[in-house]
């Protein structure tokens, strides 16, 4: 049986210390600038607040991973060069990338570090899980959510490195790294700046018979009726009228979160090593019920027992989950 | 019979006003403590504002007969209650149930999730109101019990009753 690590996510210190009280065997983070995938106002760590985080998740037994998942535009690698730089100063436990460039940099800087693929750099063959391992010595890949069990199973035979799945949370499906569509409507790139839908331009508006509108610069992206459930502002996840579906439609995708609670044992039975819990942005209340949840499922499983795991659909976008293509590659 | 303080709260028509009014005057000196007393406690709120400590926040508890204006400016806090009807031009409103807003300010809650449920309601300058989730969020401990240590046995008892009262 693989060690089925739980990999849970800390957007601020006091997160950090929740997850790792809650049971977390990794938490992964990022510091207060583009040079990670949750790039939002008032999230993340300073230098310092990292550095303090550390030796809390050390003294306890949980490693900390450090994200550096975005790509840096051309000609301003220093910012990756410097997180990478304190990263490895501090102490952390592995780095969370998807650049080539900076994968390199860490591989050649700071060879005693651990490099793990994140799933921005939607590597989903063995082709090129191997190509990062060779060049880079990447330990573990984050595996885009488009993937099979069965598909999981298969690509596990043919790679050398550890396996980390999503298993709850955020449900983008689009190819990720390549996603446009913020920097389409914003300016700001998800993939190079860090944000998707950047807050400073959502607007949500309440109209007098109850349903809300939610825009991204000043573009309508849904309207949500006065007792329907919302989602997250983002241009996936919105509900489009069109002269042949005047009712509107999810041109993309729908507001849904992941949730594999129901398949665990399957997944760690296909070889995954390490179990990743979405959510940087949410907060310490997200945090410590479901990593408390998933602590509790995967000791059950470890142990022999059946998983009773608690329902967890109130913390899901638009308050509905799915197993996604994990289940089937028709999920829609 | 007493009223509740469910009834108390929920008091509409002609008083409304005068009600609103007197309420303000009533809880101000202890808004006044309250927010000072955060503020020498949790210094770090403030960095995670970044260039929001001056924006007016109208944090609207649908049941009360107040809303609570507050600017996060370490150098000038402010943090009062005001009649509806003369609330300040917010930068942003954060909208809802009373314990589901002092339980989000405790992180007993997630805000995301209580969008989702539309149990919360944001309008105005998003960022701001992000920023100000994720500093409270960082703070470690019970706002609300700190809140209700200050007056002691008294404030615990208050606390307690406010959440049998309003059950989540």
């Amino acid at each position: 049986m693989s060690l089925a690590e739980l990999i849970c996510p800390a957007g601020t210190p006091a997160a950090l210390r929740t997850a790792v009280d809650a049971g977390a065997d990794a938490v992964y983070c990022g510091f207060q600038d583009a040079t990670n995938a949750r790039n939002f106002p008032g999230l993340n760590f300073t230098p310092d607040e990292l550095a303090a985080s550390v030796v809390y998740a050390h003294e306890r037994g949980a490693k900390v991973l450090l994200a550096l998942n975005t790509y840096p535009p051309a000609g301003k690698v220093d910012l990756w060069r410097q997180a990478a730089d304190t990263g490895a100063r501090l102490g952390v436990d592995a780095f969370i990338v998807a650049d080539m460039g900076v994968a390199d940099y860490i591989a050649r800087s700071h060879p005693g570090s651990r490099l793990h693929l994140s799933v921005q750099a939607a590597a989903s063959s063995p082709e090129a899980i191997r190509y990062y391992c060779e060049n880079f010595g990447v330990k573990r890949v984050v595996l885009p959510r488009i993937l099979t069990i069965p598909e999981i199973r298969e690509i596990r035979k043919e790679i050398p490195c550890e396996i980390e799945t999503f298993i709850f949370g955020n449900h983008g499906l689009m190819v990720e790294g390549r996603c446009s569509l913020t920097n389409y409507l914003t300016g700001q790139s998800t993939n190079m700046d860090g944000v998707c839908s950047p807050a400073s331009d959502v607007e949500y508006k309440r109209h007098e018979d109850g349903s809300m509108s939610s825009q991204l610069a000043g573009f309508t992206i849904d309207c949500f009726g006065s007792d329907e459930k919302a989602g997250y502002p983002t241009i996936c996840k919105g509900r489009y009228t069109a002269s042949h579906r005047p009712e509107g439609y999810y041109a993309f995708e729908e507001p849904i979160s992941l949730n594999l609670s129901r398949l665990l044992p399957d997944l760690i039975d296909a070889g995954v090593h390490a179990f990743k819990i979405e959510g940087r942005q949410r907060s310490k209340s997200y945090v410590r019920g479901v990593v408390s949840t998933f602590r509790q499922a995967v000791d059950d499983i470890r142990a022999g027992r059946a998983a009773n795991i608690a329902d967890l659909v109130a913390l899901t976008e638009g308050q509905k989950q799915t197993q996604g293509a994990f289940e089937t590659k028709k999920w829609r | 019979m007493s009223a509740s303080p469910d009834t108390f709260f929920r008091a509409t028509g002609p008083a409304m006003p005068v009600l609103a009014r007197l309420s303000c005057l009533i809880v101000q000196p202890v808004l006044n403590r309250v927010v000072r007393r955060i503020a020498r406690q949790h210094p770090s709120l403030f960095a995670r504002l970044g260039p929001h400590q001056g924006t007016d926040f109208v944090i609207d508890p649908v049941e009360l007969p107040f809303a609570l204006h507050l600017r996060p400016d370490p150098q000038a806090l402010l943090f009062r209650a005001v009649p509806r009807d003369a609330a300040p031009e917010a930068g942003a409103t954060i909208r809802g149930k009373f314990m589901l807003l002092l339980e989000l300010i405790d992180s007993e809650e997630d805000g995301d999730a209580a969008f989702f449920s539309r149990d919360l309601e944001v309008t105005g300058d998003t960022e701001a109101v992000v920023r100000l989730r994720n500093a409270l969020d960082d703070v470690d401990g019970s706002i609300a019990e700190e809140t209700a240590e200050m007056f002691g046995p008294a404030g615990r008892a208050i606390l307690a009753r406010l959440r049998r009262a309003y059950p989540t």
